[in-house]
């Protein structure tokens, strides 16, 4: 999504460069405009005020400040910034640091080093809205405010400060100062000086007016809005009236608002861009149009939503219906206005109509393409913002149909009324201002009892739950797991394989040579891979998360600069391609498709991210990412190639080899040298990995582990294994103990676990067979025998079984009773038997060696 | 008087004749949990112990049982699962998801069972079977949220393991065996399979992951405690209502036991295959023999059974033969032996039979005729 946003914008320069520095090529200025193609909007953004920064995830932009815009040599704009960080880009084990509930909208002044302040100018979405609060003021909570942010503490990688005065004030002054706003001489803000004036007008006048004008206006609301929501309107009516007497005060704020008032339309158009963009790559799910419809409310509805807050973040709270918001906006905002040009702004009607049509205009060619756009939008993101405003899709569709119509109609039919459609973010900030305090709880409370709703609530378009933000779980267990009862049992328990340890014994350099590997390119921000490899049970994957788990710790600590971990591993992927899903999905949370994930795994590694940290990335089972363009591997062992990309990635495999035999020579030399393998273990070791499990506890003889060790040592040196072979050997122990006199685990014991395991079940099979098998086995001997070659037919055989038969002198089987002896036979695998149906001419071979049958045979 | 009385014994006879093949039937045919396990003490305990720890401790382990076909593998396995059931511990914590590789030939079609019979469908809506990475990435994570102490224990149990040996890259296995060896849900993972070759074809890695554990099962009884199963197979019960019936069939069965001729009929059938179920088929024919008016087992009727259990199918076709097409195929075995087993054409068949005929019709004809 981020690719297309970027083709949608195109950013120019304000007025000429400021400066320059001759020296550096540089050229510096005071803004920038940012023109999105699809809307055709057009937005200014000057120096000292926030903005949205592209991010990894897309949902959550980061926050930053504009400090320097500059030119270099090369024709790249850039941009200085001081970051912010929002509170879910903090580590994990520093929030409790606040010892306080943070609301989503809250950030923090980011002084922690380690990040790059200089991006692309091009990964700027749209400017915002920082309110800077003293260290007592509280944070609003808002129910909806997406475009606002707060900031009140500053942190700085290891602890969290307030904002010091002189800084806080620095911003606050700066705040003050965009929202007097002297109406910038801007290309695009020149547009609508009139309107700005008529709005000023608009409000002083609104100021000096009593609350019982208030009042008088509002239940002319009321009247306009009786028909189908008169309960509704009522319910919010006496919540007004309540309010009527508080507004003023804050209103004096409020009109200081009104010149960002035609910046902030432009964030709303841009909202609606963003969000369109958003769907455009997560896949539509479920077109609705009552979802479709919201959507579009709710981005009307943000414009207000940002001036409002900076007016009064603190004012008193009262209960508001949170009912559908366009629609009553749009209600509302054309009655207004016709009240307050009766008043006084009549004679400004003029002058604003070309301008204000032009507004219009824009609007309305807006939606043709924004609400097929956002409606998608508006299903797949199931993101805490739009469900907290859920309860509007209670409003069913018609309701809203009606409402919508109206005011569209009504704004196209005069333009007189017309020329404060974009004034109307005063009025309906005053009315939306009450609602500031009321927590979504209550706020859904009124709307789920109003009579008008309930019976239309349409609970449909909500109950597609995405699966993806199920969590599934195995139920919990009603009986809780029993304590190991004795020695034994305890042992089992520290033997299992599942048991993480204390330590890895025997892997210290391995540990040491990854942790280095790691830690370098750590420090050094840059990429790289390493290949690491070993047979199954050699303690690859527990010594790569080992590493890990040291340096997350040596991060949480401040040693390191902290780094995202992710793992993918082949086996548990269904198709090569998956890779890129899961990895996009560890990364960012996101859901796509693996041709969509490709291209933004390879946009994310390859742009330079603000903002980023490394990311360690295991690479468990690589053999199977095997394709055979080997398009997986290339692109995983290229990213970490590119500068920008901060990809450290740790393969895993099982052969020593794998790079020379299955990859292709570009893959293989992005690999890179950097190997290791992981030797087998020596029976000393494994002997140190028992005792270091057991820790202490006495369960064995010491000649039992040593001859465990051996064994295992001496077949394949797999740890698991050797592990398996102790706790087989506890349980024998354990039905055994009455004999055993120690209580331990003695060599006996293990003696016969290991019997138990590795020994083949062949010949005890054979030993067990039943008299005509064992012949039947015997007369195929014969005749391979006979015949010289490995390979007989069941009437060759047959012949041979009758013969030895007669020689026994038992009765002769018939031919049904043979077939059904070597069809048993072969379900066993003793045999191979050919899968046809040639009856008696069947072809068999032997699946084990003539002389282990010759031995199982002779012993009886 | 003596009449009457002998019609009551009859009627009481009848009833008592279809009870016992009632109760024998249900006993040969159907593989009920009730029924008796026989020389598998060993394994019966060690697999009780290993889902009893699995239950009780939240311990993870896999385990195959392999044996032939017809050895008791999933009689085994239903018996442990029933004493397991019966304690109440055990019976509200064990999760069950039996698979079949005949049933589930490949991992997407395994995962949708795993999922359904783990009852997680419904958390997610029918969603969940998009498509398969994403099915496989939904049960993973379900079992890695787990853990031992608190996670109900999962048990899989795969019949016909082989065939699951078969699937794309392993991946169901890999995956049921990791989560066997690591710190996740607990879960046993039992395989039941007849071939002896099973753990070569297990991929390495899968090897490694897998416990080792096998439990064989390979019907290892002499004559003697064949004689013994066959004996415990035709017992009557105690809590038969006809007590004197079920005393005079027991003896029956005893001195069947005794007889030189049975004797002989099962020492035939047990050279030639040990397992349980072609006793049962045997003495299934024998029991249908039974009637009112012959309401006790002879060595004759298990004669006759043993005969028709080992009727060569092919030699039944000939008997059912016209004279003709026995003189064509009595033409072929001629060729047969002339050529060598090479093939012949029905000319060649033709003039064989024609000069067969016209030497010996009269003999053949007559020799048919008897």
């Amino acid at each position: 999504m981020n690719t297309r946003q970027q083709c949608k914008r195109i950013y120019s320069w304000v007025g000429r460069a400021k400066s320059s520095d001759q020296k550096m090529k540089t050229f510096q200025y005071r803004g920038i405009l940012i023109k999105s193609e699809r809307s055709l909007t057009e937005m200014c953004i000057l120096l000292g005020e926030f903005v949205l920064v592209e991010g990894a995830n897309a949902d959550q932009p980061f926050v930053a400040k504009l400090l320097k815009l500059y030119e270099d040599g090369s024709q790249e704009k850039h941009a200085v910034v001081q970051w912010f960080s929002r509170i879910t880009e903090l580590p994990l084990n520093k929030r409790k640091l606040l010892r306080r509930e943070v609301s989503p909208q809250e950030i923090f002044l980011d002084k922690a080093p380690g990040y790059g302040t200089d991006i692309n100018v091009e990964t700027i979405i749209k400017n915002v809205k920082v309110i800077p609060l003293a260290p007592e003021e509280v944070v609003p909570v808002r129910s909806k405010g997406k475009q606002i942010f707060f900031v009140k503490e500053s942190w700085d990688g290891k602890c969290f400060k307030p904002l010091s005065p002189g800084l806080l004030s620095e911003l606050k002054e700066a705040e003050k100062k965009k929202r007097v706003g002297s109406p910038t001489p801007l290309t695009d803000c020149q547009v609508f000086p009139s309107d700005f004036i008529c709005s000023l007008k608009a409000e002083t006048d609104r100021v000096t007016r009593s609350t019982m004008k208030t009042k008088n206006i509002q239940m002319e609301i009321e009247s306009r809005h009786s028909a189908s929501k008169s309960s509704l309107s009522k319910e919010r009516h006496s919540q007004r009236v309540a309010n009527g007497i508080n507004t003023p005060g804050a209103r004096k704020k409020l009109q200081l608002n009104s010149p960002t008032k035609s910046r902030n339309k432009l964030t709303g158009c841009n909202v609606l861009e963003l969000l369109g963009d958003d769907c455009d790559a997560l896949e539509a799910r479920e077109p609705s149009a009552t979802k479709r419809k919201v959507t579009f409310t709710e981005i009307l509805g943000s414009p207000p939503k940002v001036s409002r807050t900076n007016g009064e973040p603190d004012s008193p709270q009262t209960m508001r219906g949170d009912w559908s918001k366009v629609a009553e906006t749009i209600r509302i905002s054309p009655y207004r206005r016709g009240q307050d040009s009766s008043l006084k702004a009549k004679n400004l009607d003029g002058k604003d109509d070309d301008t204000c049509l032009a507004e219009e205009q824009e609007l309305k060619t807006r939606r043709p393409v924004v609400i097929p756009r956002s409606h998608r939008k508006c299903v797949q993101k199931t993101t805490a913002l739009i469900a907290e405003q859920l309860h509007f899709l209670n409003i069913s569709e018609q309701d809203q149909e009606d409402d919508y119509l109206p005011s569209t109609d009504c704004s196209d039919s005069s333009s007189s009324e017309e020329e404060e459609s974009m004034v109307p973010c005063t009025p309906k900030r005053k009315t939306r201002s009450s609602t500031t305090l009321s927590t979504p709880k209550s706020s859904r409370k009124p709307s789920d009892t109003t009579p008008a709703n309930t019976p239309r609530k349409s609970p449909e378009p909500r109950t597609p739950k995405t699966p993806r933000n199920a969590t599934p779980r195995i139920p919990i267990r009603n009986q809780a797991t029993e304590k190991p009862a004795n020695v034994l049992e305890e042992a089992r328990l520290r033997l299992h394989v599942s048991t993480i340890p204390g330590s890895l014994p025997c892997r210290e350099e391995e540990f040491q040579d990854i942790y280095n590997f790691v830690e370098s390119k750590l420090i050094d921000g840059t990429g790289g891979c390493m290949y690491i490899s070993g047979v199954p049970g050699t303690g690859k994957t527990a010594t790569v998360h080992e590493v890990i788990r040291c340096l997350q710790q040596a991060a949480e600590n401040d040693e390191l600069p902290s780094f995202q971990f992710i793992e993918i591993n082949g086996m548990k992927l269904t198709d090569p391609h998956q890779a890129y899903v899961q990895i996009l999905q560890l990364l960012t949370g996101q859901k796509v498709t693996a041709t969509h994930a490709a291209e933004l795994l390879a946009k994310l590694f390859s742009t330079p991210g603000p903002k980023r940290k490394t990311t360690v990335l295991i690479v468990d089972e690589l053999d199977l990412l095997w394709t055979r363009k080997q398009d997986v591997m290339y692109n995983l062992f290229d990213w970490p190639t590119q500068r920008q990309a901060k990809l450290i990635i740790l393969a895993i495999a099982n052969t020593m080899d794998l790079p020379e035999r299955i990859m292709m020579n570009r893959v293989a030399s992005r690999l890179g040298l950097t190997r290791m393998s992981f030797q087998p273990y020596t029976y000393k070791q494994l002997q140190q990995i028992i005792s270091s499990r057991l820790n202490h506890i006495k369960a064995f003889e010491e000649d039992a582990i040593q001859l465990v060790s051996r064994k295992v040592a001496a077949l394949s040196g797999d740890a698991r294994r050797c592990l398996d072979i102790c706790r087989r050997s506890t349980e024998i122990c354990e039905f055994s103990s009455q004999k055993s006199a120690s209580g331990l685990v003695s060599m006996a014991h293990v003696m016969k676990a290991i019997d138990e395991m590795f020994s083949s079940p062949y010949i005890n099979s054979i030993r067990n067979a039943s008299l005509h098998e064992q012949m039947f086995l015997k007369a195929i001997i014969a005749e391979f025998r006979r015949s010289g070659l490995e390979e007989a037919t069941v009437q060759q055989i047959y012949h041979q079984h009758v013969a030895l038969c007669r020689i026994e002198g038992l009765q002769i089987p018939t031919v049904s009773e043979i077939m059904a002896i070597c069809s048993r036979l072969g379900a066993c695998r003793f045999l191979l038997v050919e899968s046809n149906n040639k009856y008696l001419h069947v072809r068999v071979r032997l699946n084990i060696s003539q002389d282990d049958v010759m031995y199982a045979l002779k012993q009886e | 008087m003596s009449k009457r009385k002998s019609k009551e014994t009859s009627s009481v006879n009848g009833e008592c004749i279809s009870q016992v093949q009632r109760i024998l039937r249900e006993r040969f045919c159907h593989q009920c949990p009730n029924g008796k396990l026989f020389g598998v003490q060993l394994q019966y305990k060690h697999l009780l112990e290993l889902l009893k720890r699995t239950t009780i401790h939240g311990e993870s382990n896999s385990a195959l049982i392999i044996g032939p076909r017809g050895s008791g593998k999933t009689m085994l396995l239903n018996h442990v699962l029933k004493e397991l059931m019966e304690a109440k511990q055990v019976r509200e914590n064990l999760m069950q998801v039996h698979l079949n590789g005949l049933l589930q030939t490949n991992d997407k079609i395994a995962l949708k069972e795993i999922t359904r019979q783990l009852q997680m469908e419904n958390v997610v809506g029918d969603k969940v079977f998009g498509s398969f990475a994403e099915n496989l990435a939904f049960l993973l994570e379900a079992l890695k949220k787990g853990d031992r102490d608190s996670s109900c224990p999962v048990l899989f149990i795969l019949d016909e393991f082989d065939l699951f040996v078969h699937h794309k890259n392993q991946t169901l296995l890999y995956n049921l065996f990791d989560i066997s060896q690591s710190a996740q849900t607990p879960v046993t993972v039992i395989g039941l399979t007849c071939r002896q070759d099973i753990l070569e074809l297990l991929e390495k890695r899968v090897k490694s992951r897998f416990s080792h554990r096998q439990i064989y099962l390979m019907n290892s009884f002499d004559f003697k405690q064949y004689l013994r199963i066959f004996k415990e197979q035709l017992y009557l019960p105690a809590e038969f209502l006809y007590k004197p019936f079920t005393q005079k069939w027991n003896k029956n069965v005893q001195s069947l036991s005794e007889d030189r001729t049975v004797q002989d009929v099962l020492q035939n059938h047990f050279h030639c295959s040990k397992d349980l179920r072609s006793l049962h088929m045997l003495l299934m024919l024998a029991l249908s023999s039974i009637t009112v008016s012959h309401p006790f087992m002879t060595g004759s009727d298990l004669l006759e059974a043993s005969k028709s259990c080992r009727m060569d199918s092919k030699a039944n076709i000939v008997h059912g033969l016209s004279v003709l097409e026995i003189c064509l195929i009595i033409a072929m075995k001629h060729l047969n032996d002339v050529y060598e087993g090479e093939p012949f054409n029905f000319q060649m068949v033709y003039n064989g039979e024609m000069k067969v005929s016209t030497l010996k019709s009269i003999n053949i004809t007559l020799l048919l005729l008897k």
